[in-house]
């Protein structure tokens, strides 16, 4: 019996809220949540990647607070995460054993490393394998199994497995059924986590669901009907798009809110069947003029690389565009194409790919116009108009620093996300894709990041808003879309939303039967 | 302002100036003969043509990249051009031009393969190392070839200044480089590129032009270097610059260069090799063997890193 008992964990904000869990031997727990219900944090807990804030946990009613994973490991927890985790230049018996290689004096033993690892694969069923094919051959589904082999061995009083079947074929999900129902016989307490309900609704044995940190109840097999999951992990505040006149004070700043109005219904962006398989598949839809619309969607459903693939930063197999000149093109090759048609995209990870971290605010935002032909390379770069246009953008957008040729790594996060809002300004553009513009700054800075959004609306610009906030989504957007598992599942007009809705449609791309991976059509477990 | 100016140029100048006095300090007390201008004026007409090729490869560091193929790039041009020179009888400004396109183009083939098909700058120049030193051999059936006392005058020190006409035109090649990095787009889109490549490219700015231009311009320098190396003996040489690859980056190392691109001035890497041949010279006069000079002169390299490392974060955060 493991057991979770006020467990807590804050990191900025509360993370997990005092979540009262129980896991006996055998069973089958599944875990369920939208994006920030707090189910990794809750699991890594477990695991021993984090420590709690308060609360605590026992192991057959001893208690238990592993320092580290290698420790919960030893005590019999362990986790399979989503990522792979695997070698791809070692061989299938390397990577299964990569920390207790068979060898005598530093010299491998290789028939017992392949005798061992032919044994620990035949208990998956994968006795096709050969232990000594390199993992960057084989399958993305086989290295999936592969991860959930090596991270699994002898028999875990309580195994995390965290989206298991999200890479996985029919034939290998039937596989790991099997070798779940194995565990379970075993006395193995299992916490699964998946968005796929119809699966989870096949395999649970009892279902919990969490939203904000808090658990909302947990539930017996056959209790719940997918609608009710949805319903239960949706948000409750039923909240309308607000404009924020009143939730940000007038200071006189020139970007003063202005009552939105309706876009003014000409497209200025329409997309058309853009593919990019597995992550994006066939996805379609139009933004207009004027208009701030919000992608949906669960992590890993796609959102990331669908800007990606209408910026050109990524290759897109197939697909057509019309942007704001009107005609209809195959998707950009590079960036380069990208803006010089009019598209702006403020990506998700500042420091990877946003800044130049070492170099100064005003370098910064002049980095956009940097691009010149061969012949206009040698053009004098203009330190004191650019240091004069980075003193404008350090009032207007009110970053905080001592002066303009102070490197961005010294600056907040909330800081430098407003200095590549301000390089983009700067730059211009007619079609802006935001992919998590509020990502980790802090709320004067988020309110910053809304001003200059619906100023740019207002501007007729188009805006395409990814966001795992859903509740940002709803009070910024005219419309919002939902990507499921690669997927186009839905989209909703504002201003008054139905949640639930949007996160039904949420999970809807991960049943369906359009998705790569089938549904399985099989219960084995019964 | 004026005195923030001031004391940020002693900040980044002042390590470097200093480490030379202290050298020429040091040489004056322990040797005789050190402490004159006759010394100083020898060690500064010695210098520009590794001066002119390290001003290319710190245009290349600084963008993240490295070409090691500059000294034989230099040998590949200075024969190409002697060749021609001696067999159809051309004045030396076009031969200088020639030598340069020459440089030039081998620098252009390394930065467009490594830009385009994203190949490591260390493999492609690797390349261009050997392939640029075998033609050399070719052009020159690997001999030594005299070419005439009309190249002379360029090695030769002017009347009343002491200084060659070459290191006037190597220093006025470290302005002209400085200014090219910090001043023109090309510059400031070559530290770009070394801070953080990916975020370049996702701000729409194309990579590959500046690249190849960059590589063009050091290949080009090398070039430059060439016509003055051959000067200074009036011969052509196969041979010349073995290994000048490394000086030239243990100059700009010592200027503080960052071999991880994004962070250099043209100036320091100017510092960087008088205190090489400050250093050499010294060891000389003082009577140093060729073995302890080259331990010396390596220790002095791997201090000049160890320094910067040690005081660089104490700025940066």
């Amino acid at each position: 019996m493991f057991q979770v008992i006020s467990l807590t964990k804050d990191f900025a904000s509360r993370a997990v809220d005092a979540v009262n869990l129980q896991f006996a031997p055998g069973e089958l727990h599944a875990l369920l949540g939208a994006n920030g219900a707090g189910k990794s944090t809750l699991c890594r807990m477990i695991a021993g990647f984090y420590q709690p804030t308060s609360g605590s946990m026992r192991l057959n009613g001893a208690r238990y607070l592993p320092s580290s994973s290698r420790e919960a490991q030893r005590l019999g927890v362990q986790m399979v995460q989503q990522e792979l985790n695997l070698i791809p230049t070692l061989n299938v018996a390397e990577n299964l054993f990569l920390d207790k290689l068979p060898h005598r004096c530093g010299i491998l033993n290789q028939k017992k490393l392949h005798r061992a690892a032919s044994e620990l694969l035949s208990t998956f069923g994968l006795t096709n394998l050969n232990p000594k094919t390199l993992v960057r051959k084989l399958g993305i589904g086989q290295q999936q199994m592969l991860e959930i082999a090596a991270n699994t061995q002898g028999t875990p009083k309580v195994l995390i497995l965290d989206e298991p079947t999200a890479a996985l074929s029919i034939p290998e999900s039937q596989l790991l059924f099997e070798k779940i129902a194995a565990w379970k016989e075993q006395g193995t307490a299992i916490l699964y986590i998946s968005h796929r309900l119809t699966e989870v609704e096949m395999l649970a044995d009892r279902i919990s669901i969490l939203r904000d940190g808090q658990l909302q109840g947990t539930w017996q097999r056959g209790e719940l009907t997918q609608n009710d999951m949805i319903q239960h992990m949706s948000p409750r505040n039923l909240l309308q798009k607000s404009n924020y006149a009143d939730s940000t004070s007038n200071d006189g700043n020139p970007m003063e809110n202005t009552e939105r109005k309706p876009p003014t219904g000409t497209t200025i962006l329409q997309v058309e069947e853009f593919d990019a398989p597995p992550k994006v598949r066939k996805v379609s839809f139009a933004l207009n003029a004027g208009e701030i619309l919000g992608i949906a969607g669960l992590v890993g459903a796609g959102r990331t690389e669908l800007l990606r693939l209408l910026f050109g930063a990524d290759k897109a197999r197939n697909g057509l565009l019309r942007g704001p000149d009107g005609i209809q093109r195959s998707p950009f090759h590079s960036p380069t194409e990208a803006v010089a048609a009019g598209f702006v995209m403020i990506s998700e990870d500042r420091k990877s790919d946003g800044l130049l971290l070492d170099q100064s605010i005003a370098l910064n935002i002049q980095l956009p116009k940097l691009h010149r032909p061969f012949w206009k390379q040698w053009n004098w770069y203009h330190q004191n108009e650019a240091q004069r246009i980075a003193e404008e953008y350090r009032t207007h957008l009110g970053i905080r620093c001592d002066s303009t040729e102070q490197t961005v790594a010294t600056l907040s996060g909330g800081n430098q996300q407003k200095v590549v809002l301000a390089k983009w300004l700067e730059r211009g553009g007619e079609i802006f894709l935001l992919d998590e513009p509020t990502r980790g700054i802090d709320y004067a800075a988020r309110e910053v990041v809304y001003k200059v959004i619906r100023q740019l609306a207002a501007m007729n610009k188009g805006i395409l808003v990814v966001s795992s906030d859903l509740d940002e989504l709803v009070r910024l957007c005219d419309r919002i879309g939902v990507l499921s598992n690669g997927l186009w599942t839905g989209e909703f007009l504002g201003p008054n939303y139905d949640q639930s809705a949007i996160v039904a449609a949420m999970f809807a791309g991960y049943d369906s039967p359009n998705s790569n991976n089938h549904r399985p059509t099989l219960n084995p477990m019964q | 302002m004026e005195k923030y100016r001031l004391k940020s140029l002693l900040l980044q100048y002042g390590g470097l100036l200093a480490a030379i006095f202290a050298l020429i300090l040091l040489f004056g007390l322990l040797t005789k003969n050190f402490f004159s201008v006759t010394t100083l004026l020898t060690v500064a007409n010695t210098i520009p043509d590794i001066t002119i090729v390290s001003v290319g490869m710190t245009l290349i560091l600084v963008a993240g990249g490295i070409d090691l193929s500059v000294g034989s790039v230099l040998a590949l041009s200075g024969t190409t051009v002697g060749v021609w020179m001696l067999k159809y009888k051309l004045p030396l400004v076009l031969g200088a031009i020639g030598a340069t396109i020459t440089g030039a183009l081998c620098g252009a083939i390394n930065g467009w393969i490594s830009a385009t098909w994203k190949i490591p700058a260390f493999i492609v120049t690797l390349g261009m190392l050997e392939i640029a030193r075998g033609a050399a051999y070719w052009m020159t059936d690997s001999t030594t070839q005299y070419v005439g006392n009309t190249i002379g005058w360029i090695s030769e020190p002017l009347p009343h200044l002491g200084l060659t006409p070459a290191i006037l035109f190597a220093i006025l090649v470290v302005i002209l480089g400085q200014w090219l990095l910090h001043r023109t787009v090309l510059g400031r889109t070559a530290v770009a590129i070394g801070t953080n490549a990916e975020s370049v490219r996702m701000a729409g700015v194309s990579t590959t032009g500046p690249l190849i231009l960059l590589y063009a311009i050091c290949g080009g320098l090398c070039g430059i270097a060439s016509v003055i190396q051959a000067s200074k003996l009036a011969l052509i040489n196969p041979n010349a610059a073995v290994g000048m690859e490394l000086s030239a980056i243990a100059a700009c190392v010592i200027g503080g260069t960052s071999l991880r691109g994004g962070h250099g001035s043209v100036i320091s890497t100017f510092f960087g090799v008088l205190i090489i041949s400050i250093l050499e010279t010294g060891l000389a006069q003082m009577g140093m063997s060729e073995p302890t000079k080259r331990i010396i002169t390596g220790s002095v390299i791997i201090l000049a890193v160890l320094f910067d490392a040690i005081r660089k974060p104490k700025y940066d955060r």
